[in-house]
């Protein structure tokens, strides 16, 4: 073994406080130090020259890089070594400048620490072993799990790049939330304008499978190369064959409430959940069909002339591979029943933001009308309640939800466009209209459409002569208000989704106090996730309106065509390994995993004569951490770059 | 006393040169965090006592139980281990498995005789190059009162 040692002066920045041909003379001393030497700048093409020739005289064959921190140069001189010949892996830095020169003020003090810490990467250096970087495959398809539009901007994306995308919706249609709005903030847009076409362009895209009404039942894998089970929930009509016609339902006798309508509308037994749907395909609701529930009926059938209607399909589960994995699963509306005294579900007028949506929606249940659930009248004196759920860290959840500030205006604005007469009066904390052109929709909420904007907390809501009592306080004047309402809207805040843990513990993917999906970084990695070739986006993230959650979508895209584009990609060598003769098969590295990296699997044992488990780390999955490594009572599994053997004999250099 | 009895005892050999003693503390130091953030101190050109030596690893958890007896069986007058703060683990759980694990070993120090301080655990993220040179400055503190470790004296 040949250890060559360099010994930077960092301009002046190290040799001004830490005597560097000191250091470089007790280096020579060390065992297995064959050459030591300094240099004014070890980074620059002549610093690096030097090592490279040092390498090739005199026969190097690991190498000691006494400098800075190798957060900045480790990479440097890694390729240095690989140019000189050697691997890439056999090189340490001894960081004297951060840790020391430029923390240490006494010169005999910094030289002696500076030997000490080249002293401890000589050490474990000499442990090092030559380590080659593996290369994953890449499976060259993307999968976006949800169909709102997140995700629909994300396969549009990604398609576009002429890469394969398939689509899991859980619902019969894609289209989410937004699917559901009559105009959004803050341009007053007709919602189904702008994403009805971006729905059929989902369709009709040659690049992109949509599975609806299916969910992702199991994912195993990593980056490159996952595999995922989709259940395909049996629809009860031939995707194929259907032409959309409509006859199934028309004939239909069975009515039930409408999910899309939020309860506001009835749906046949066999539905499209809205007009525009896509697919335009009905699906058969088996809870409520009498087919299903008693053997009768069997109407639709007998109308469908091309015979679509199929009441034997199954549940389908079909397995693909995806080389990236987008999540666009979004969000639910808080559950206000923890407000009693907002009287919702007692009283009939006291409706969500959604119910709004619905009503206002002129294909929707009220044909467009703001009414009072109860009478069915329209709605003159309508109440919004701002903050239902949003920044109550007692009752709700901690964070402003973003949207609803914004949403309350629109549909202040909304109610007045559709009939002016009617008044909002919006009770509200803080109005947060941080978005581009927001504020001045707001503004105008109030100074064209008349909202009266009213800072206070309501303390109840109570029913009187036919009229709901809406009770607060109006903290800028001091004084209790009381309105005559016909309507109370509450803007209920946005929250993960009911399945949301189930969907991050599949994926491995983290998740909040909150439930909302954890990106990588929050600020320089916001679509990433700590598990790589997995991207998030939308409101599944955290809550955001529509120009974030399409920014996301399209920054995910990105990131995932950023693998597509590579056949295969390159992976660091620094993972752990099992020695399968030492490995007992404990379980114990397995369950310490945070990545879920480590599997057991089933060896022959010749010397044993039998078949026993050991762990085996998924070389794709594992990060490096080396938390199995304290955990493994036989030292049988062992993260390379930082193993036992090398840690120890740092431990006895010191 | 303590079971190994002679905590109190002075080894020549650590005496600096104007007769106090220099503690040799062995620092197992996270890459993402606390490595960070006492490259941080360095550019920030905070000052502090050069006793520490830092091992880097991955992660806090990488570190494994006898890496810290070994050091003070060798003769280090104590150890540090520092790493991300809890829930800012790059690897997310990799401290939370070190704090449980370290909070039993220094009750199994304590227990064997060995003086508390001698082992610590502080958690310091990327930006606190500051807490990162006041850690050091108390650690070297604590363990100069502690006074010179002579396990390894008494091995020989
Ligand atoms: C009342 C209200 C009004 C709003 N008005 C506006 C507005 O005017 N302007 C604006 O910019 N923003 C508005 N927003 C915000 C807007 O709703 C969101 O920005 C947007 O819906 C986020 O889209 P998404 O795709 O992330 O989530 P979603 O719209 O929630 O879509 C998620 C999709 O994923 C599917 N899914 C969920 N889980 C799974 C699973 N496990 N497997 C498969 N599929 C799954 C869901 O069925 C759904 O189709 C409003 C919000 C509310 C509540
Ligand atoms: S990476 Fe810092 S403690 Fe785990």
């Amino acid at each position: 073994m040949k250890i060559g040692v360099f010994v930077c002066h960092c301009g002046t920045n190290i040799s001004h406080t830490v005597d560097v041909e000191e250091v470089a003379k007790a280096a020579a001393k060390l065992p297995n130090v064959h050459f030591a030497t300094t240099y004014k700048y070890m980074c620059s093409s002549p610093g690096q020259a030097l090592i490279a020739d040092s390498i090739k005289e005199k026969g190097l064959d690991r190498i000691v890089v006494s400098a800075c921190s190798p957060s900045l140069h480790e990479k440097t001189f890694r390729k240095c070594l690989e140019e000189a010949g050697i691997n890439p892996y056999l090189v340490e830095m001894a960081n004297i400048r951060e840790h020391c020169s430029w923390v240490h003020s006494d010169r005999a003090q910094a030289t002696k620490k500076a030997i000490e810490l080249v002293k401890l990467s000589v050490a474990k250096v000499s442990r090092s072993k030559p380590l080659s970087k593996s290369f994953i495959p890449i499976e060259k398809r993307v999968l976006v799990i949800g169909g709102g539009i997140s995700g629909i901007q994300a396969a549009l994306d990604v398609s576009f790049a002429k890469f394969p995308v398939v689509m899991v919706e859980k619902e019969p249609s894609i289209g989410g939330k937004m699917a559901k709005f009559d105009k959004t903030f803050p341009t007053l847009d007709c919602a189904a304008c702008i994403l009805t076409p971006k729905m059929v362009g989902v369709a009709q895209n040659k690049y992109v499978t949509m599975h609806t009404f299916s969910e992702v039942v199991e994912v195993s894998g990593h980056v490159g190369d996952f595999t995922v089970k989709i259940k395909k929930k049996a629809r009860s009509v031939d995707l194929k064959k259907c032409t959309g016609c409509g006859a199934c339902y028309a004939k239909c006798p069975v009515k039930v409430t409408s999910e899309f309508d939020e309860g506001l509308g009835k749906r046949k037994a066999i539905y499209v959940p809205f007009p525009q749907a896509v697919p335009n395909v009905p699906v058969i609701d088996r809870n409520a069909c009498l087919w299903f529930t008693k053997k009768t009926c069997g109407l639709c059938k007998k109308v469908c002339a091309i015979g679509a209607i199929d009441y034997d399909q199954e549940d389908e589960i079909i397995e693909e591979k995806f080389g990236a994995i987008i999540v666009a699963t979004g969000f639910k509306q808080f559950d206000h029943s923890v407000y009693g005294e907002y009287g919702y579900g007692k009283f009939k007028d006291v409706v969500t933001g959604m119910h709004f949506e619905r009503m206002a929606n002129s294909s929707g249940p009220t044909g467009g009308k703001i009414v009072r659930p109860s009478d069915g009248k329209e709605a003159l004196d309508v109440v919004f309640i701002q903050c239902v759920g949003s920044r109550d860290e007692q009752k709700g959840v901690p964070y402003c939800s973003r949207v609803c500030c914004m949403y309350t205006a629109k549909h202040a604005t909304l109610l007045r466009e559709h009939n002016k007469n009617a008044q909002a009066y919006v009770f509200y904390i803080d109005v947060r209209a941080a978005g581009k052109n927001y504020e001045e929709f707001v503004k105008k909420a109030q100074d064209e459409y008349g909202a009266v904007y009213l800072r206070g907390r309501v303390s109840r809501v109570f029913e009187k002569g036919g009229k709901l009592i809406v009770r607060g306080a109006d903290t800028l004047s001091g004084s209790q208000i009381e309105i005559k309402a016909d309507l109370v809207v509450l803007a209920n805040g946005l929250i993960a989704q009911d399945d949301a843990t189930t969907i991050a513990q599949m994926l491995h993917i983290q998740y909040d106090k909150n439930r909302l999906f954890t990106e990588a970084h929050p600020k320089l990695a916001p679509v990433e996730t700590i598990t790589s070739g997995i991207f998030l986006t939308g409101a599944c993230q955290s809550p955001k309106d529509i120009p974030d959650t399409v920014a996301t979508a399209s920054a995910a895209s990105v990131k995932a065509l950023g693998l597509m584009v590579h056949d295969k990609l390159e992976k660091d060598p620094l993972v752990a390994r099992t020695n399968n003769d030492l490995c007992s098969g404990c379980k114990a590295c397995y369950l310490a995993c945070p990545y879920s990296a480590i599997e057991m699997v089933e060896i022959e044992d010749r010397k044993l004569k039998r078949k026993r488990m050991v762990s085996r780390v998924i070389e794709g999955v594992c990060a490096g951490c080396g938390n199995c490594t304290a955990v493994c009572r036989m030292g049988a599994i062992d993260v390379e770059g930082f193993t036992n053997r090398q840690i120890m004999r740092q431990i006895e250099a010191l | 006393m303590s079971a190994l009895g002679t905590d109190s005892m002075k080894d020549d050999k650590k005496m600096a040169a104007d007769g106090g003693f220099e503690p040799n503390i062995v620092g197992f130091l996270c890459n993402w965090c606390s490595y960070a953030g006492a490259d941080l101190a360095g550019t920030s050109r905070m000052q502090y006592p050069p006793n520490v030596k830092i091992i880097r690893v991955p992660c806090s958890g990488r570190v494994n139980p006898l890496f810290i007896l070994k050091c003070l069986m060798d003769g280090a007058d104590g150890v540090l281990i520092s790493g991300c703060h809890i829930g800012d683990c790059h690897y997310s759980e990799g401290n939370y498995y070190a704090r449980r694990r370290f909070a039993v070993l220094k009750n199994f120090l304590e227990y064997i005789g060995i003086d508390p301080r001698r082992f610590q655990m502080s958690w310091v993220s990327a930006a606190e190059g500051d807490k990162w040179a006041k850690v050091v400055k108390e650690v070297v503190e604590d363990i100069r009162n502690a006074g010179p470790n002579t396990i390894s004296a008494e091995k020989k």
